[in-house]
């Protein structure tokens, strides 16, 4: 029964950069339902901006393989959302097209980068939204917006049509208000794709259960130190305490590797950023880049007057990073912690089964209210380590501190994300009971 | 301590055009961030193998293409089915 | 003063799909921008996928030359920005390449077996193709067809130490490319060069843009030349990046920016490493040219020069054994010596001509039905309407319509009788010791059979004839 959907949202917020106001829609798992697709994520047809002058008024010939199984199963494409830059920020305050709104509290940040997905479901405007998480771009919106979202398995949702940012950390993943509909929408995305070389062909096929008698939930306190809000700190302790009152046993566990997270995590990611985004050259697509100039000129130009201060920040850290002399400090010890990192979640899961710990710091702070780079990127110290492992993180609203809403992050074994939407899942029924 | 003639030379380096007033804020920025990365120096170890899959191939099948028009449509400018670039030196 | 010379050889694997993606590499005859889609272009959120084919490929290379396939090796970026460069950057093999420590073997100057080894050969993808526009607006056109065809990638040694021994490991490489299959020696462009020189104890120039056998030779003798002359006059050898002008025969330093490229390599995060060593036990050489060229002397009788000519170009020498069974010495001259020379002044090829033709030719000239001179005049014809698109008529009809079938003994017997009557004065000359008169008989003869005959014979029937007369 196929149709077409009229989309007018009242967007207060700016969580759109392009509604698509008769949206087709078909037969399938998600027949008719709204879903809004990040600003990164590329729709054949419908303008593809990665909330960046670089790529404004860019139409891709094709879609990206989730879109087209969103559209297989029969989804409404109602609108391209808004993000950070790139995907490189956790406020979405980068975007060339205006910054997003926390629908909770207008003069907060609704997180990043894919504020624009968080916001529009949050609001009430779609009922689901696919994100992408890079070092918390799903998670941290989520729990700032109060909404539920999922960072897969990296190797599970292809990327093909993601357009990249760090290639090696991020993942599309679905958001939405509930558990169940996460798990929905993961089930429509999660499917092998061969144009993706680093999937493995592990499609989702999930009904979440609340069922969770034995599960061991490790807590490590490298999650609880400082540095994180002591109020948000005691509501996610509360929430791990409803996880022990239905069965499962909470155990202490410890990352140690989480000093050097942060700083693998920049280093990776800027690396692969600045290989990534020299493709933006004018050239093919995008704004067009100035033929009368010779090329290394016509080059800069382009880039200092369509990207923001933050991604050639950015790509300059990345480039550093790599350069010959200075690749062997930072790029290649950056890999190696990753590696530890990776060895340090594999040896808890030895002894537990899920660790639990708050998304993200603090609650959502004000515009502007972090405004030198370092701080901002010490806001993705608790989810980033989930991205460096590959492994599932999901985000599900705990309570509030100050009106404002609180994420408790779950995180699995590679490929486990079932048994990360079930821990959430029987949190959430629970609570709402 | 990176200065601000290393910032314009990294920015030389990545070909990402800045601005003579941004220099100054970059440089502070750069060498708070550097700071906060050198807890790398610290890192121990050769590195854990990735074990993921290997040998991920494609069979020799030809695909179509696109469209010439699809391939120019998004482009700046064009001639004679070629695409416009600055010309290099 | 010893010349140092080393070689990158870039030459088109012959798969039938890019390296990264499924666009046909047969864009030879097709426009601008046709055999292109989202990866070769560089499209935003657009992922790679190996073809498994040129793997394959390298390995047989990497297997003919003697290599050691590494357990595990894999892709990196080569960082840099330039318009044919679609993604900004390169994906090709850095620190772990397909295969290492190889060797060839060719001819030195002296004419005497010498090993070449053979550093590393990597799997890379050839950027789009560039074509600068002058006169009134400066500017340049990409066409990206070529962007993600799979290149393989051959260093060598600094071994070879003159530019005519880099012709000579060249054109060896081109054949044994060839002989494997996987390269195709008439694609344009398909094959170029990169060259490293020095003269014993100065710095080490690179020569770039070298794209064809007889240039590498040009633009290395250019370079040594140079290079001498510099010192002759007290002047050091600077350390650098030229550009070999082909039109001119001449190299030109590259611009101050090609020196200091900082590529940033680091190992591809969308591909995988490759775990290929293990298929090499299971890979079939075919007969390699050395090899080739030793059973044509053994099993044909042929000398070194036939043999070697012969295996040079494996398609000449599967043409070889086709016609060889009819007689393999006269094959061997016939293809060798005159084919080949009519063939390349008609600019063809040798699977233009369809070998039964050639055998059909030989059994001819074998059975003495045709003499060598009208031998040639059918190859010709037969040649001229092959190459004009018409189809390649049967050598027999052409000796039947052409009427050049040998003339019989007693038919010109008759001929050489009337001549002798003719001409008595040229007889008498002949029988006075003037042997320059028999050749005029004999050349008289000739006219009249009208090349049918052969004049050897011919001779020897005018001078019996004359004596026999006498008598």
């Amino acid at each position: 029964m196929a149709g077409t959907l009229n989309f007018a949202p009242d967007d207060r917020y700016n969580a759109f950069i392009t509604t698509c106001r008769e949206a087709p829609f078909g037969d399938g798992a998600l027949a008719g339902v709204a879903v809004a697709v990040k600003d990164n994520i590329s729709t054949a047809g419908i303008q593809t901006t990665c909330g960046s002058r670089i790529l404004e008024g860019y139409i891709p010939p094709y879609d990206a393989h989730v879109v087209e199984l969103l559209r297989g199963a029969g989804a409404a494409i109602v609108g391209k959302t808004n993000m950070d830059e790139f995907g490189m920020g956790s406020t979405t305050e980068t975007s060339a097209f205006g910054p997003t709104r926390n629908p909770v509290d207008r003069e907060r940040v609704p997180g990043g980068s894919s504020g624009g997905s968080a916001a529009a479901v949050a609001a009430g405007l779609v009922p689901m939204a696919l994100g992408t998480d890079t070092g918390g771009s799903i998670r941290c919106p989520a729990a700032f917006c109060g909404i539920v979202g999922l960072k897969p398995t990296y190797g599970r949702v292809s990327r093909y049509g993601l357009i990249a940012y760090a290639t090696s950390l991020e993942q599309i993943g679905p958001m939405a208000r509930t558990v169940e509909d996460v798990s929905r929408l993961m089930s429509v995305i999660a499917r092998y794709d061969p144009r993706d070389s680093t999937m493995l062909d592990r499609p989702y096929d999930h009904q979440p259960s609340a069922d969770i008698t034995g599960l061991r939930v490790g807590v490590p306190e490298e999650y609880f130190g400082e540095g994180v809000d002591e109020r948000v700190a005691r509501t996610v302790r509360d929430a791990i305490g409803v996880l022990e009152d239905l069965g499962a046993s909470p155990v202490q566990v410890s990352i140690p590797g989480m000093r050097y997270a942060l700083a693998a995590y920049y280093v990776i990611s800027t690396g692969e950023a600045s290989s990534n985004l020299a493709r933006f050259d004018g050239v093919r697509y995008g704004p067009a880049v100035d033929t009368r100039k010779t090329w290394h000129e016509a080059y800069r130009e382009l880039r200092h007057a369509n990207l923001g201060a933050e991604v050639r920040r950015r790509i300059m850290l990345g480039t550093f990073a790599l350069s010959a002399g200075y690749a062997g400090r930072y790029y290649t010890k950056a890999q190696v912690a990753r590696g530890n990192i990776r060895q340090d979640f594999e040896r808890a899961f030895r002894d537990v089964d899920v660790i639990a710990g708050p998304t993200m710091p603090t609650v959502a702070f004000r515009f502007g209210e972090k405004n030198d780079p370092l701080s901002l990127y010490l806001a993705d110290i608790l989810t980033a380590p989930a991205n460096l492992a590959g492994i599932p993180a999901i985000s599900v609203p705990c309570g509030r501190v100050e009106g404002l809403p609180v994420g408790l992050q779950v995180m699995g074994r590679r490929f486990e994300d079932e048994r990360v939407i079930d821990a959430a899942y029987a949190y959430e029924q629970e609570v709402r009971a | 301590m990176i200065t601000e003639n290393d910032i314009e030379h990294i920015a030389e380096l990545a070909d990402i055009g800045i601005s003579k007033d941004e220099v100054p804020e970059f440089t502070i920025q750069f060498n708070a961030i550097l700071e906060y990365f050198a807890v790398l120096d610290t890192v121990e170890g050769e590195g854990v193998p990735d074990a993921g899959p290997t040998n991920v191939f494609r069979e020799d099948e030809p695909r179509p293409s696109l469209p010439q028009e699809a391939v120019l449509a998004n482009a700046g400018s064009t001639e004679d089915g070629f695409i416009k670039a600055p010309r290099v030196m | 003063m010893k010349t140092i010379i080393g070689l990158e050889v870039h030459v088109q694997l012959s798969t039938a799909t890019k390296l990264f993606c499924g666009c046909s590499t047969d864009y030879q005859d097709d426009g601008p921008n046709t055999h292109c889609c989202p990866v070769c272009l560089g499209l935003p959120g657009a992922l790679p996928r190996l073809n498994k084919k040129a793997v394959e490929y390298g390995l047989r290379v990497a297997k003919a030359l003697d290599m050691t396939v590494l357990e595990e090796s894999e892709f990196a970026r080569k960082n840099y920005f330039y318009p044919d460069l679609a993604k900004g950057y390169q994906i090709t093999q850095h620190d772990r390449p397909l295969a290492v420590e190889g060797t060839l073997e060719i001819e030195d100057d002296e004419g005497h077996e010498k090993v070449v080894r053979i550093t590393r050969v990597h799997l890379e993808e050839d950027p789009g193709r560039l074509v600068h526009v002058t006169g009134g607006a400066n500017y340049s056109l990409v066409d990206y067809n070529r962007s993600g065809i799979p290149l393989l990638e051959i260093v060598t040694e600094p071994d070879l130490r003159s530019p005519q021994e880099a012709r000579r490991f060249l054109n060896k490489l081109r054949t044994v490319l060839e002989y494997l299959g996987v390269f195709d020696g008439d694609r344009e462009g398909g094959l170029r060069v990169d060259a490293n020189i020095s003269l014993e104890g100065s710095e080490r120039v690179e020569v770039k843009n070298i794209s064809s056998y007889k240039g590498v030779e040009k633009a290395l003798t250019f370079e040594v030349t140079r290079q001498k002359n510099l010192l002759r006059r007290g002047l050091a050898v600077t350390r650098e990046t030229r550009h070999f002008m082909e039109g001119r025969g001449i190299t030109t330093s590259a611009r101050g920016k090609e020196e200091e490229h900082d590529y940033r390599y680091f190992p591809d995060p969308d591909l995988r490493p490759l775990r290929v060593a293990g298929w090499v036990a299971g890979i079939d050489l075919p007969e390699l040219p050395t090899a080739r060229k030793n059973r044509f002397m053994e099993q044909y009788g042929l000398s070194l020069d036939h043999a070697r000519t012969l295996t040079g170009d494996p398609r000449l020498a599967d043409f070889y054994e086709e016609v060889a069974p009819i007689d393999p010495g006269l094959a061997a001259t016939w293809v060798a010596d005159i084919l080949l020379g009519e063939l390349n002044y008609r600019d063809m090829g040798i699977t233009a001509v369809p070998p039964e033709r050639i055998a059909e030719l030989l059994a001819l000239l074998r059975a003495g039905t045709i003499t060598d001179k009208a031998g040639v005049q059918v190859l010709r014809e037969m040649l001229d309407a092959c190459a004009a698109g018409r189809p390649c008529e049967r050598p027999a009809m052409i000796v039947e319509r052409e009427g050049l079938i040998r003339a019989a003994g007693d038919e010109f017997t008759s001929l050489v009788q009337a001549v002798i009557a003719a001409n008595p004065q040229a007889v008498e000359d002949y029988l006075s010791g003037k042997e320059g008169a028999l050749n005029f008989l004999v050349g008289q003869v000739m006219k009249e059979t009208r090349g049918r005959a052969d004049p050897r014979e011919v001779r020897r029937i005018v001078s019996q004839s004359i004596k026999m007369g006498e008598v």
